[in-house]
């Protein structure tokens, strides 16, 4: 596979790699985003149980 | 069986079981994603007529999917909660909110990009669009329902209202493209008997969206737990389980 060719996207090279790469930002914003919602919780639940 | 069912309902069973159950979603869903994208990008063969740009299509489809299959499953609970009282299923609509806005804000966008080199517009006001984007609006005003009561219990049943009366805008989206004359094209996969699209163009969608629906058992898992610790914060078990 010619990785230019590839690159160019058959000349929608913008609109393929922009979507690509919004739905990687989602996916990795859901993923940062479910992280931080259980571990504050986690958090705040070990603080109180400290008190 | 119901007693199974109300162990499953406890919060301090369901917020270890989530804890188990997390990492199989989470690690064939990344594998499975990660095939699909090199798939859909690399080995689908080029479209007659949309040539790579409906490579979109990969992306597209599959969020445009989990907007609506999240949205089902957030009224849904909400029902279970309205109806049995189960805080359990409440939390669970709660959390279902914010991933589904974020799908719904990618099938939009990604469909946006497809739109401008196929159709030539960014937007354009037809059926489907206006309801994919009324879907949005739905998540974000539930969330917003949510956040403007203090108590968790009202919040529960006044957001739980908005969500199953929401539902009929599902429907509504998946068969706008036959009820009225639309820009988007009618669909062309979920034609089991004969779909309307080659075979080898399929299995990288498939794949898709079989690893967002594990991506989205991930992601439901941790923010229930969160949810389960916050509504749990003054329980015994809590305590104990240090």
């Amino acid at each position: 596979m010619d990785l230019q060719e590839f690159v160019r996207m058959g000349g929608y090279a913008g609109y393929v790699w922009t979507a690509y790469g919004l739905t990687a930002l989602v996916l990795a914003w859901n993923w940062w985003a479910a992280r931080r919602c259980e571990s504050a919780e986690q958090l705040s639940a070990q603080r109180r149980s400290a008190d | 069986m119901w007693l199974w069912l109300h162990k499953l309902g406890s919060p301090p069973h369901a917020y270890r079981l989530l804890g188990k159950m997390a990492p199989w979603f989470g690690w064939p869903a990344l594998a499975l994603i990660l095939i699909a994208t090199y798939w859909g990008l690399v080995e689908a063969p080029r479209d007659y007529q949309q040539g790579d740009a409906f490579r979109i299509l990969y992306v597209h489809a599959p969020s445009a999917w989990m907007s609506m299959f999240i949205y089902v499953v957030m009224a849904v609970a909400a029902g279970i909660g309205m109806v049995w009282r189960i805080k359990l299923a409440h939390a669970a609509a709660a959390a279902c909110a914010p991933i589904g806005a974020s799908f719904t804000f990618l099938a939009l966008a990604t469909g946006s990009i497809w739109g401008k080199p196929m159709w030539g517009t960014w937007w354009v006001w037809d059926a489907r669009l206006t309801s994919e984007l009324i879907l949005l609006f739905l998540y974000l005003g539930y969330m917003a329902l949510r956040s403007s009561f203090d108590d968790p219990q009202r919040a529960d049943r006044a957001s739980a209202v908005l969500a199953i009366v929401g539902v009929i805008n599902v429907p509504i989206i998946h068969y706008s493209v036959e009820w009225w004359t639309t820009l988007h094209q009618p669909a062309s996969v979920t034609k089991l008997d004969k779909p309307s699209i080659a075979i080898e163009m399929l299995y990288p969608l498939f794949l898709m969206i079989i690893g967002f629906q594990l991506y989205f058992g991930w992601a439901i898992s941790r923010r229930l737990r969160g949810e389960i610790l916050r509504r749990e914060r003054n329980a015994k078990w809590l305590k104990e389980s240090r």
